[in-house]
């Protein structure tokens, strides 16, 4: 569900078919009928956005009908954790759950917590009144327990207030025939999927749910990928061979820019990046983020080991190991509101790395105009994408909006080296990394990234020499001395990686994270890759051939953590260490041995901890964690059926309306999610939604998608004349249904129409998308491939340009994957007309610019 | 592309109505050099005979002529090349497998003796070696009339593999009546009673067997009677009757008469060479063509086995 | 395979030195439409560009196989009631999960929801009985050790003759050059035994390379697996000895019928027919010479 894995991931799709030849069954739940569902065993048409329903109506047929994997469920969830008596779920407050502040939009969470926590629990969570970020905004790093275990419990899930009563009451009205209403899915079709995923579960069987941008890219898409977490943990999926919740990225190496961040909130290794609350105070900062038990409650030697790679020398006891070095983050920078405030003459320079917002950014327009605002914008790319020629060649200078004169932008363009140019590594979905070697010298001028970012430092390094100022020593203290090599001087990556593994005091290289320490004494550029160069070896390198080793291949490449190819792989053995099935045997306790064994994958528990072990009183870190609770990265040791902390958006999935959406909310009052992030701006109008007046203007339904041909916004592929050619033209897909309905011509024209932009497609009518019925109403979709833009090879207009800003609070992505829309037949309006089919679209539907 | 608004594409028999085999890329110098082989191969026969018969005339107008078809022959070839600095490659091997290589030995041989023939009847020289020469070219003018039937009938082209017992007669009689048509412009009237027989003959022959063709094709024969090639069929029977009963009634009596009718009957030729040439083009563009007799073959348990399915666990032929 | 297809045994060629003939066995069954190998074939045979823009052909904008497209994905979106949908109700009815999960394993192979987007990737068919390079009058088209049949780029003088001959219409004139043009079964990477571009990108092995013996046998087993998993149209294409071309050294497996794909459902090669054609040819000759002798001499008297 929400992948079209065939066409965005194929090469990894050869192992799906390689499983549907073994006698596994695929079935592909997606709106449209794609390349992927041309491969599966089944393929469901569902409605963008109201995959919620559908899971949690797989939810509410596993918990109705005891299909649950009892004993899993019992042992490794938080199913029989107790939960705060003043716990309020939607049910009761007809969509909102207890907490939420009508003035900021925002929850208070601290009623969703374990019974018998106190409110340290959350109290982190208070600096997230009006920004969640920060402090405590991932996961369950702040939780605190008394030696790893929650305090209240019933092992017999019978107690109302228990997790598992609380998630049968929750997903009680998400029914088969609520499906059929809200997802348009034939209720028949949907249980015989329900059924299929229940079937394949228990001790010999597991299944794997695989998810993409397509979940992601919604205002609920945290709680999306939640519920399928649900799903499998019901269904002991999690941690098992050929189980799991599969997160296909958006485009190579999503996962290792995550890993190590390119986002503005974290630190390597999924560490928070510190708020103005800890000051200068390192400790402060470990107990505001980090709990004493599990993985976590080492999070001071992950911290102080990455203050000592960065700062090296500099980072002393004595300076809490320059902890104050660290930037802080004050608000929500994340990507929109940060090109809002560009739009709003609050940020003044921008650079623009393997980005190409002009194209592949919501509310295109909007973006452009933010450009035009900045005193300058250094784009690297490996040719002149949109982002770089906006100021001379844009939709808005084509219908005579602006022109270039009045562009005031100073812009830089700097030529980018391609990935077969430079060595480094791709992690991809399974947290594998795979290093790949310089094929060839970049062309020219052309730097990689890793230069261009060492050289800045360098220059910047260079012109702050000496400088006396307190606020400069951060830079002028960076470990930043990385050997030079081949005829463009580029900086030695292998030598990167090096720090990212790594060393101790006396420059041995450090194996494992569990090696690292609080005391200064080691340092790692990134604890979850501690290892990775384990024994002076790059261990992304090895390209063992599978038949010269194990069907889990641990010597191709290498998988964070520790060289873990399944994570929470104890979850593989029952309670008492032994497997689940002869079949599905992968980690096991061998009790003569005294240690966890495995098939060949690395055991990601302490490797002699017994099954059987109960952590005493005032133990913290790892050694808090029972000897049957498998998930060790959360403070008790358990999968997260219901989850306490870390969601701002609330303890459990809940189905909202997508912020664009042709009818109402069908389960609760509260018709989109009460946390979305919404900016009601001039260049940001809504369509109408639901009921509302006006929302008969835009009565379709707008998907946006990409192609196998095309990569992303288009500045890699666009540009190549071989994979131009294979996908020439921005076009639409719509029903026969819809074409007649709106005379539209296959292989002619359409324009397609929001309050935000009107753009042009040819059009493919095909049966491939369907009509659906949907609470008594039949609805049409379009469809968009967004790969087309001014440049290139192969020009078209934007899908993006369609698209309003609409956040999911956790993680700031936009509703990429839905909105409203109306189609009509022909090219849309040139110049001044188009302006002004624009303003008659807001005219009749109520809205302002 | 096809406009079709709102509905489903129709079922398909073929993959979004495409040709399933390539036009064949040659330009107009190639029914325009089936016509000039015709005419030079046929004119060199109609000259030997014409000397052997005594019609000296006639024959010292036809050996021109004959050159003339011949000379001009291998530049419209040349012309057609994709590469056409590399005609010598033709001559790198002789194959009976492609009909194209033995034409262009059969061209080098009816080149060299037709030159030799008609300077000899023209000047009076050579007049030891134009005694081998000219029956030698005589005997290679016929093959080069008949062998570009066999050339375009050897392709997978239906309307011209389906007609590969009929194209050469058809390109024959084509020769005949172009010979005879040519010289009976020509050559005095008094002088050209052998031509004017020759022209009727080829021409009463080529609409027969044209029409002989067309019975025997039946519906693979259909792409002869539309477009362009069934314009080009009606002018060609319409300007072969016409210039034959012109010859007939008037060639004898009337120079102009016999010019006129001689002119239609090689314009006839031209264009039946053109109609030909436009019916192979227009079967290999529709995959009806292609696809439908094949189909047939295939249903009607005549087909060649390209497909076997799997049945009862082993692999079957033919059946759909 | 049966012994005169082996590449030993064709005349006048390696004896010694031919190796085992090698092709390509496309699954189409496993094909995701990805074009890797239209991609990948351009890349290593440096073929040209060749845009067509917007077909609006399902999902094919290469159109079809030529001078520059020597690999050519396929895209069939066919209306398929079969399958739940047909029963969807009376299933419904009976309420019978059994029933519901028995049949999630119908719908087999590119298709799913009533619907069915069969993908293929066609190729020369590299003929035991090719008609292009039989035909061609200046050897250009010759036969490799491999068994593979090829285009010798400095040879070819465009004389456009296995055009028409070819019955897959795989050889075409390329504008500009001339020349024709056509798959190679990539015969420089072969000679260092490497595996056709093709094939080595294709990500599912939808495009398998190998030993055409063994290439077939794996076929056979494919074809009778999809049978019995209900794929009642699953057919090979030119993986026998004696069809109307004698084998060909690219062969397919199909969902449905060649004609579909753009494939001729009874290919022949033209030049089975030569001893018949040379015969008209010939007789057509004999009977205008005696026609004319007849006619010319005949008057006299």
């Amino acid at each position: 569900m929400g992948s079209n894995m065939a066409e965005q991931h194929p090469v990894g799709f050869q192992w799906v078919i390689e499983a549907k030849e073994r006698g596994a069954t695929v079935m592909h739940v997606d709106p449209r009928f794609t390349r992927t569902s041309a491969m599966a065993d089944l393929h469901a048409p569902l409605r963008p956005g109201t995959d919620i329903v559908f899971l949690g109506a797989v939810i509410n047929h596993i918990m109705s009908g005891r299909r649950e994997f009892t004993e899993y469920v019992r042992h490794y969830t938080n199913a029989r954790v107790i939960i705060k008596e003043s716990f309020r779920d939607t049910d009761e407050l007809d969509g909102y759950f207890s907490g939420f502040e009508q003035e900021d939009g925002l929850y208070r969470v601290d009623s969703w917590g374990y019974a018998g926590t106190s409110g340290e629990l959350t109290a982190g969570k208070r600096e997230q009144t009006g920004d969640v970020s920060g402090d405590q905004a991932h996961g369950a790093h702040g939780m605190k327990l008394e030696h790893g275990e929650p305090p209240e419990e019933d092992w017999t899930l019978q107690h109302p207030r228990c997790v598992f009563q609380i998630l049968r009451r929750h997903y009680a009205r998400y029914t088969p025939e609520m499906v059929e209403e809200v997802c348009g899915v034939p209720r028949e079709r949907f249980l015989q999927i329900a059924e299929t995923l229940c079937r394949n579960s228990g001790p010999e069987r597991t299944g794997a749910i695989c998810y993409a941008v397509g979940w992601t890219q919604h205002t609920v898409g945290v709680q999306m990928i939640r519920a399928a977490s649900i799903i499998q943990l019901l269904l002991g999926n999690v941690g098992r061979p050929g189980g799991g919740v599969l997160a296909l990225r958006g485009h190579a190496n999503i996962q290792g820019s995550t890993d190590i961040p390119t986002l503005y909130d974290i630190l390597p290794g999924y560490i928070p990046m510190p708020h103005p609350t800890s000051r200068d105070d390192l400790a402060r900062f470990v107990e505001l983020n980090g709990p004493d038990t599990g993985a976590w409650g080492s999070l001071d030697a992950y911290v102080t080991s990455l203050l000592k790679a960065w700062w090296g020398e500099a980072a002393t006891a004595d300076n809490q190991f320059a902890y104050s070095y660290l930037p802080r983050i004050d608000g929500d920078h994340s990507h929109y509101p940060m090109m809002l405030r560009m739009l709003d003459g609050r940020t003044r320079g921008f650079v623009v790395i393997g980005q190409n917002p002009a194209v592949g950014s919501a509310n295109s327009g909007l973006m452009r105009r933010a450009l035009a605002n900045l005193e300058w914008l250094v784009v690297r790319d490996m040719s002149e994408i949109e982002t770089a020629a906006f100021w001379h060649d844009s939709p808005e200078i084509e219908a005579g909006e602006t022109r270039p004169e009045e562009i005031a932008t100073e812009v830089f363009f700097l030529p980018a080296a391609a990935h077969t140019e430079k060595d480094g590594t791709f992690t991809n979905t399974q947290r594998l990394l795979q290093w790949h070697h310089k094929a060839v010298e970049p062309p020219g001028d052309c730097r990689s990234d890793l230069w261009f970012a060492y050289q800045l430092g360098q220059r910047i390094r260079a012109r702050l020499a000496g400088s006396p100022l307190q606020r400069d020593r951060p830079l002028l203290d960076l470990t930043w001395d990385y050997p030079l090599q081949g005829p463009k001087q580029e900086p030695d990556a292998d030598a990167v990686m090096q720090e990212i593994n790594g060393r101790h005091a006396d420059g041995r290289f450090v194996s494992r994270y569990q090696e690292l320490r609080a005391d200064g004494s080691t340092s790692c550029g990134s604890w979850i890759h501690a290892g990775i160069y384990a024994d002076g070896v790059n261990q992304t390198a090895r390209k063992k051939p599978g038949r010269e080793q194990n069907w889990i291949a641990p010597e191709w490449g290498w998988a964070w953590p520790g060289n873990r190819h399944i994570l929470y792989n104890r979850a593989s053995a029952d309670p008492q260490g032994r497997p689940w099935s002869e079949r599905k045997r992968y980690v096991w306790w061998d009790a003569d041995e005294g240690s966890w064994q495995s098939l060949g994958d690395v055991p990601d528990f302490e490797p002699t901890t017994p099954p059987d072990y109960t952590p005493p009183d005032g133990a913290t870190g790892t050694s808090a964690i029972r000897g049957d609770a498998p998930f060790i990265l959360h403070p008790d040791g358990l999968g997260w059926l219901y989850a306490p902390q870390g969601l701002v958006d609330g303890p459990l999935p809940t189905h909202y309306e997508p912020e664009e959406s042709p009818v109402p909310n069908r389960l609760y009052a509260v018709r989109a999610s009460p946390t979305r992030q919404r900016f009601e701006r001039p260049g940001n109008p809504y369509n109408p939604a639901d009921a509302q007046p006006g929302a008969d203007v835009f009565p379709f339904v707008l998907g946006t998608y990409r192609l196998t041909e095309h990569h992303t916004a288009g500045g890699m592929s666009r540009t190549v004349p071989y994979l131009a050619e294979l996908q020439p033209e921005l076009f639409c897909e719509v029903s026969p249904q819809l074409a007649a309905l709106r005379g539209l011509e296959h292989g002619g024209w359409a324009t397609i129409a929001t309050t935000r932009a009107a753009i042009e497609a040819r059009v493919m009518v095909t049966e491939r998308v369907k009509p659906l019925r949907v609470q008594g109403r039949t609805l049409h979709t379009v469809g968009l491939p967004y790969h087309w833009g001014r440049k290139g090879l192969v020009k078209g207009d934007a899908a993006n340009e369609l698209l309003g800003l609409a956040l999911d609070r956790n993680v700031h992505i936009s509703e990429y994957k839905v909105a409203t829309c109306d189609i009509r037949p022909g090219r849309r309006p040139r110049g001044p007309a188009l302006a002004a089919l624009l303003s008659d679209y807001r005219r009749r539907a109520g809205v302002g610019r | 592309m096809s406009a079709t608004t709102g509905a489903t594409r129709p079922p398909q028999r073929s993959y979004h109505g495409n040709p399933v085999i390539k036009e064949p890329i040659w330009k107009p110098e190639i029914p325009w050099y089936f016509f000039t082989g015709g005419l030079g191969g046929g004119s060199a026969a109609l000259a030997y005979l014409a000397e052997l018969g005594g019609h000296e005339q006639l024959a010292r107008r036809a050996w021109p002529i004959a050159l003339g078809g011949i000379g001009v022959s291998p530049l419209l070839l040349i012309s057609d090349l994709g590469v056409p600095h590399r005609f010598l490659n033709m001559l790198r091997m002789f194959k009976v497998t492609s009909p194209m290589s033995v034409g262009s030995w059969l061209l080098v041989a009816g080149g060299a003796t037709t030159t030799v023939a008609a300077t000899n009847a023209l000047t009076g020289r050579l007049a030891g070696p134009a005694r081998l020469a000219k029956p030698a070219a005589a005997l290679v003018g016929l093959p080069i009339s008949t062998y570009t039937a066999a050339l375009i009938a050897q392709t997978a082209v239906p309307a011209w593999h389906g007609a590969r017992r009929e194209l050469p007669a058809i390109f024959a009689a084509g020769a005949a009546a172009s010979a005879g048509a040519a010289a009976t412009i020509a050559t005095p009237v008094r002088h050209a009673a052998p031509a004017r027989r020759v022209a009727l003959a080829g021409a009463a022959a080529e609409l027969l067997s044209v029409q002989a063709m067309e019975q025997w094709l039946g519906a693979v024969g259909e792409p002869y009677h539309v477009e362009q090639a069934g314009t080009y069929a009606r002018a060609a029977r319409a300007l072969t009757v016409g210039g034959a009963l012109l010859i007939g009634a008037a060639g004898a009596r009337s120079r102009v008469a016999a010019a006129v009718g001689g002119g239609m009957v090689l314009a006839g030729a031209v264009c039946e060479r053109w109609s030909v040439f436009k019916a192979g083009l227009q079967s290999a563009r529709d995959p009806k063509y292609v696809v439908g007799p094949q189909r047939e073959r295939v249903d009607g348990g005549r087909g060649h086995g390209a497909s076997r399915r799997a049945l009862d666990g082993r692999v079957a032929e033919g059946a759909r | 395979m049966s012994e005169r297809l082996r590449t030993h045994a064709w005349p006048g060629t390696y004896d010694g030195e031919a190796k085992p003939r090698m092709g390509f066995f496309t699954d189409t069954s496993i094909c995701i439409g990805c074009k890797a190998c239209e991609v990948a074939c351009k890349e290593w045979n440096r073929v040209p560009e060749s845009p067509q823009g917007f077909t609006g052909d399902s999902y094919d904008n290469t159109v079809d196989l030529g001078a520059n497209s020597w690999r050519h994905v396929a895209f069939v979106e066919q209306r398929k009631p079969l399958g739940i949908d047909a029963a969807e109700r009376s299933l419904a009815e009976a309420a019978n999960l059994d029933q519901l999960v028995a049949e999630t394993g119908l719908q087999t192979y590119q298709e799913g929801d009533g619907l069915r987007w069969l993908m293929a990737s066609d190729v020369c068919k590299h003929c035991t009985e090719a008609a292009c390079l039989e035909v061609c009058p200046t050897g250009a088209l010759f036969r490799t050790e491999f068994g593979t049949v090829v285009v010798q780029e400095d040879v070819c003088n465009g004389c456009g003759y296995c055009v028409p001959a070819c019955p897959f219409g795989v050889l075409d004139q390329r504008e500009g050059d001339g020349r024709v043009w056509k798959c190679t079964l990539c015969y420089d990477r072969l000679k260092d035994d490497q595996e056709p571009a093709c094939a080595q990108a294709c990500p599912t092995d939808s495009i398998q390379f190998g030993e055409l013996d063994d290439l077939r046998e794996r076929a056979r087993a494919r074809v009778e697996a999809l049978a019995e998993a209900g794929a009642e149209r699953a057919q090979l294409y030119l993986a026998g000895d004696d069809d109307g071309i004698g084998g060909a050294g690219a062969f397919f497996l199909l969902l449905d019928d060649p004609e579909v794909y753009g494939l001729p459902p009874d290919p022949v090669d033209a030049t089975r027919d030569l001893g018949s054609t040379w015969a008209a040819a010939g007789v057509a000759a004999a009977a205008l010479g005696a026609a004319l002798a007849a006619v010319v001499l005949g008057g006299r008297r």
